[in-house]
């Protein structure tokens, strides 16, 4: 097996293996040991990134998503000094028709997946660097416009916050 | 056989399903919130998957934007959870039943 394929099959495997450890860890209910294996899932998915030549996108998301929101993440655990979650009673009818519904959902997309024709290029050599991804957004046209449209949503998220975080609402 | 499109799709679904377990079954509502980071990922993957085998940046260019707006989503959604935690005492789902009839 070359070796870009041996490393895909590693990182998906560490990535599923991780995401399911965020979602049903069988030693600890603690929500931080969560967003620990949340941060470890990102950096995984960011390897497959790398895999696919996306490489601004694999620094941004470590960047982003294994920095900046998982800091949040654990900085509001903290605060909210979250104890065990102590077992409540389960809802047995709850979990077998919810895991139920998620299963045909995934055997559904799988057979999407592999029983159509995917017109995908065979050798592809597209690169998505930093200059690569700087052009496209910058000169094109096309999506200057989004790119404003974002920097104001993030302008209308920090006054939220703000709002939201004072002490008393009115 | 070499690894396609069709591969990394399947771990895109994969992750999504386990994201939407987690959504369905985890009663916290930050473990909620971090399955749902979950599955905004997996829609990653997929873009960019499309991305390569498909030889065009637009795909790149939309997983961009989703980091943009999922850390936004992050910042106040823990906003709604700490002002809700200060009103109730808990980030339990079954706890924050107020709109219910």
């Amino acid at each position: 097996m070359a070796l870009p394929d041996a490393l895909f099959y590693l990182f998906a495997f560490l990535t599923l293996l991780f995401g399911a450890l965020v979602v049903a860890n069988p030693f600890s209910r603690n929500p931080v040991t969560s967003a620990m294996f949340l941060v470890l899932t990102i950096c995984a998915m960011a390897g497959l990134f790398v895999l696919l030549n996306a490489f601004f996108l694999a620094a941004v998301q470590i960047l982003v998503y294994a920095g900046a929101v998982m800091v949040l993440f654990l900085f509001v655990i903290m605060l909210l000094d979250l104890k065990e979650e102590q077992r409540r009673k389960i809802n047995l009818f709850g979990i077998v028709t919810g895991t139920g519904a998620v299963l045909g959902l995934g055997f559904l997309l799988t057979r999407t997946i592999w029983g159509g024709d995917l017109n995908q290029s065979a050798n592809p050599r597209i690169i998505g660097d930093t200059k690569a991804l700087g052009l496209e957004l910058f000169t094109k046209g096309q999506f200057l416009l989004p790119f404003e449209i974002v920097s104001v949503l993030l302008l209308v998220a920090m006054v939220g916050v703000i709002l939201l975080s004072k002490k008393e609402l009115k | 056989m070499n690894v396609g499109l069709e591969h990394y799709l399947t771990v895109s679904a994969m992750l999504f399903c386990l994201g939407l377990l987690g959504v369905i079954l985890r009663r916290n509502v930050l473990v909620i919130y971090m399955s749902l980071e979950l599955m905004l990922n997996a829609a990653n993957l997929a873009l960019v998957a499309f991305s390569r085998f498909n030889e065009n940046l637009t795909g790149q260019m939309m997983v961009f934007f989703v980091i943009t707006v999922a850390a936004a989503e992050v910042a106040v959604g823990l906003a709604l959870i700490v002002a809700l935690y200060r009103k109730r005492q808990s980030a339990h789902v079954e706890d924050l039943t107020s709109l219910k009839l």
